[in-house]
């Protein structure tokens, strides 16, 4: 066992500790304690992580460790992780840390409430460091169950059938994976259930690959918001409680596209190249599809939940796009796109708290009495819509100078029409920033409204820091993301 | 390990004159003591020349058992010590241990004859027990019904049997092994024996006595009767047909993969609509029948182990969901899912226990029900039944509703009057204790898997 155990150890901890904490203060000393050690331990990995690499480590998973778990089934805890899990356990320490701070002023049940929300968290963490595909579908349900609970209890609005229906998708979509899973486990032989050493054997048969590439690549995508299995998203982000949505568009959703690259594609090549096709068309249309819900939303929520499900869609669209480039757009943009939609409903979640709606067309003119937190607002639609200088730039480029590789007509075709969400994001979002932070003040009674409080300064600008600092500095997570994709960019390419 | 067993109720019987406080103590005493001298893994011998067998598998399968009912004793107790049934205490015991060795007969069986003696020592006992409140009108008729469909399914077992001693002229085990062939006779004595043990497992369609049962009868005793007697009869279930229905291998799992996928998916749709939470309860343990028998499909090792490994891990998520409706219900008389809104404000210990247990059995991780279920799957899937297992799974999905329903109803849904505060007694707070263990640790733990694998055999 080595320090990447850390990573669900620390949850484990804080969930005990939160166990026996009697009052509010304890349980945010415990969470401050035990987000802060997770961040500090993430930026530690990513650090050795390079620092590695620079010193010439060749393997393809850096800090491998195994332990035997269920030897009859070759189930084993194996850890390890590559560029592209540095990039996500950085993105989760940074939405757990800050999401920490989002959830100060929590008052009903705060100790449940943070309990669920580390459970959470453990299984996320633990999702990206596994590299045994029974061990990683553990954590993957483990991050899903807690969401139940804290929409449910927590949530506003027609939260019960909100978090109902979120669940039962979510877990629609891991009854699919789990097939997936078996199919790969004895399609390979039953002989292990290291995901490197499948890919290294590779020998699931075609037909195998052919009848279960669908269903395991749909069981991730439905967490990664693919048209036509997005419709939990939504509802679900709109009655969450702000830390809540922060952590599920942030951190969640990212599970499902890492697990389409790492597990469906990685493990299935044959499979993907015999499917891109319908799935490539399902992604654009999501991508589109998105882009003009959010314009005709009319809740602050809906709109980013829609931009949300249409950057998740275009991380499906990179990665089915097979090429290094496309591939390490689409880690960047699920980085960005989790900083950076963690920033906005964070933001929403502050204004809603204090104007108690989230009509767009009840507010206005709330940089007169918000500036701070209006600001962050305008830098997180920035973001959103993909200026120069801010992380959703570098990840949008990447993607569609990858897609625009494939000289073929399909692909094109597919290109085009995804570029045209750029437009649509620039439009929904500059109206929004526009009808809310602009203007006169409408309604006399927002003037009394207080501006960001100290811990929501904090979380706001910590997010902001890193979304530009990954727009403006992209080269040292782009090289560390694009050398690990070129092992599954290989697998397709190799047929 | 019979003798055991018999030393065992002569204990209890004798006891029973005493009437003091120190009696479930004794019974659950005893019982323990008998547990830990069965957990030593026995080696292989068969008494009654080739009637009844031991080997290790078995002496697993007894333990399970044996472990489930201690748990029910303990939550009995609180049941057995209200005016109206305190005289009687010492029956109950007698009772449920003679139906206990009727399931070890079972279980151990080398001849259908054996077999059947053990179902019928098995069922017999049961109908009394669910009659135990003999003055509640449910409780008598769920004693009746009971008692009915137990005759019922016994007459045909018993032509069953008939048709398969008419075809291969034995009804040992391995002659019948031996001589078995694909004719019409064997194959229809095949079918009424698959439907007669299907009435004890509660499959669909045979399954039709089950909410009622479970409804009237008391809470223990349902609670035994949901995962005990029904962990035996698929264990029997899955060695019968791997030891003496090997050759018609394809038959029978072709019956019983379109029972299996009946048994679950129609239980689930009926689960969903049920208010009263112990005909929930029903419906739900129909289903885990499904999961249950999808292991006797599977028909190799890997199949083998999940069974037992379900078995007791489904016992200890259901006498955790059990001894909380039974301790609820003695104390404010309430079985109502409505009843149980508002619980966690009220009761955070009872409604954390009930939501991690029914996690547990939808098949959520880290708790064991998540592991189990992988594991039943694994080894049908093995065996080429991939499109069942699938079936299965979506059905999960279903089965996350209704439990959802229950956790909803402790955490979200308000309550003017919600179930008052109470604490719950020693013996049913070790009993909880010892399934929670259960819950968690079983899954995490794999030594307990690698155990059972150990002694594991198929076709």
């Amino acid at each position: 066992m080595n320090f990447l155990i850390l990573f669900v150890l620390f949850p484990l901890l804080m969930l005990l500790g939160l166990w026996f904490s009697r009052n509010v203060n304890q349980v945010r000393g415990v969470m401050v304690v035990g987000s802060s050690a997770l961040l500090i331990t993430a930026i530690v990995t990513a650090v050795m992580y390079i620092q590695a690499r620079a010193a010439g480590a060749q393997g393809e998973m850096l800090f491998t460790s195994d332990l035997s778990w269920y030897a009859p089934l070759n189930i084993k805890l194996s850890l390890g992780v590559d560029g592209i899990s540095v990039a996500m356990l950085l993105l989760s320490g940074v939405i757990v840390f800050t999401g920490t701070f989002v959830s100060w002023q929590m008052k009903v049940m705060v100790k449940e409430y943070f309990l669920w929300f580390t459970f959470l968290a453990t299984g996320v963490f633990g999702f990206f460091i596994s590299i045994d595909i029974f061990t990683m579908f553990m954590f993957y349900e483990v991050a899903l169950i807690p969401m139940y609970l804290l929409i449910g209890y927590w949530g506003t609005g027609k939260k019960e059938y909100s978090a109902m229906k979120l669940t039962l998708m979510l877990m629609g979509g891991s009854a699919l994976l789990l097939i997936g899973i078996l199919a790969i486990y004895f399609g390979n032989g039953a002989t292990t259930m290291n995901l490197l050493e499948i890919a290294r054997n590779n020998h699931i048969p075609p037909m195998v690959q052919h009848i279960f590439f669908p269903l395991l690549f749909t069981g991730f995508a439905v967490l990664g918001a693919m048209f036509p299995f997005h419709t939990w998203s939504p509802d679900g982000h709109a009655s969450a409680p702000t830390a809540v949505s922060m952590l599920h568009a942030g951190v969640l959703m990212k599970l499902g596209g890492y697990g389409c690259l790492r597990v469906a594609i990685y493990l299935m090549p044959l499979g993907a190249h015999d499917w891109t096709w319908l799935f490539l068309i399902l992604a654009t249309i999501g991508v589109v599809y998105g882009a003009f819900s959010a314009c005709v939303q009319t809740d602050l929520k809906y709109i980013n939940a829609y931009s949300s499900v249409s950057h998740c869609s275009m991380v499906l669209f990179a990665i089915l796009m097979l090429n290094q480039t496309a591939t390490t757009g689409a880690v960047l943009q699920m980085v960005s796109h989790g900083l950076m939609t963690a920033l906005f409903f964070a933001l929403i979640g502050m204004i809603y708290g204090r104007t108690h709606t989230r009509d767009i067309r009840l507010l206005s003119g709330l940089m007169q009495i918000m500036p701070f937190l209006c600001v962050g607002f305008a830098i997180a639609a920035l973001a959103n819509l993909g200026l120069p200088g801010l992380s959703g730039f570098v990840a949008e480029m990447s993607i569609f100078v990858g897609a625009f590789q494939h000289a073929d007509t399909f692909h094109r075709v597919c290109t085009i029409f995804a570029t045209t969400s750029i437009v649509i994001a620039a439009v929904y979002m500059l109206r929004l920033v526009g009808k809310i932070a602009y203007g006169k003040v409408e309604n006399e009674h927002y003037r009394l409204l207080t501006d960001a409080t100290w811990d929501e300064r904090f979380a706001v600008i910590c997010l902001i820091f890193c979304v530009a600092g990954v727009g403006c500095a992209p080269w040292w997570i782009s090289s560390m993301i694009s050398h690990s994709v070129m092992p599954i960019v290989n697998a397709v390419a190799a047929l | 390990m019979a003798v055991i067993v018999i030393l065992l109720l002569f204990d209890v019987i004798t006891g029973q004159k005493k009437h003091d406080k120190y009696f479930s103590p004794l019974a659950i005493g005893l019982l323990c003591v008998h547990t830990l001298i069965n957990i030593v893994p026995s080696p292989n011998y068969d008494i009654f020349g080739g009637m009844y067998y031991n080997t290790p598998m078995i002496g697993i399968v007894r333990t399970v058992l044996n472990i489930g009912t201690i748990i029910v004793f303990l939550q009995a107790d609180i049941w057995l010590k209200r005016e109206d049934t305190s005289f009687k205490r010492g029956e109950f015991y007698v009772l449920t241990l003679s139906t206990l060795l009727g399931m070890y007969l079972m279980i151990g069986a080398g001849n259908f004859l054996m077999f059947y003696i053990g179902l019928e020592t098995a069922s017999i006992p049961m109908a009394t027990l669910a009659a135990f409140d003999k003055f509640r009108q449910k409780s008598a008729e769920a004693g009746a019904k009971y008692i009915l469909t137990a005759m019922f399914s016994s007459g045909l077992l018993l032509f069953g049997l008939s048709m398969i001693y008419g075809a291969t002229g034995t009804l040992y085990f391995d002659d019948v092994n031996k001589l078995i062939t694909s004719q019409p006779m064997a194959i229809m004595g095949l079918a009424f024996f698959l439907s007669g043990l299907g009435f004890k497992i509660s499959l669909v369609p045979f399954h039709l006595w089950t909410a009622d049962v479970y409804q009237g009868a008391p809470t223990s005793v349902t609670s035994y009767l949901s995962v005990i007697s029904k962990g035996a009869a698929a264990f029997a279930m899955l060695t019968i047909l791997m030891k003496s229905f090997q050759p018609l291998v394809g038959y029978w799992q072709q019956i019983l993969v379109w029972i299996i996928i009946v048994t679950i998916t129609l239980a689930n749709l009926f689960a969903i609509r049920q208010d009263n939470l112990k005909r929930f309860m029903a419906f739900s343990s129909v289903s885990q029948a499904g999961y249950i028998v999808l292991g006797v499909l599977g028909a190799n090792s890997m199949s083998m182990t999940s069974l037992v490994f379900y078995i007791l891990v489904y016992i200890a998520a259901n006498l955790a969901v059990f001894g909380i409706i039974n301790v609820i219900e003695q104390k404010s008389g309430k079985v109502n899912i409505s009843d149980y809104n508002g619980l966690y404000k009220v009761n955070p210990k009872l409604a954390f226990a009930m939501t991690i247990s029914l996690f547990s059995l939808a098949g959520i991780p880290p708790f064991a029900g998540f592991f189990s279920k992988f594991f039943i799957f694994a080894g049908a899937f093995k065996a080429g039944f991939w499109l069942v297992v699938f079936i299965a799974l979506i059905n999960t999905v279903i089965s996350l509703y209704y439990y959802l329903l229950i956790v909803k109803a402790m955490y979200i849904k308000e309550n003017d009057e919600p179930i008052a505060y109470f604490k719950s007694d020693c013996y049913t707070k070790i009993s909880l204790a010892i399934c929670l263990l259960g819950v968690i640790g079983l899954g995490v733990a794999s030594i307990v898997y690698d155990t059972i694998n150990l002694f594991a055999y198929g076709i």
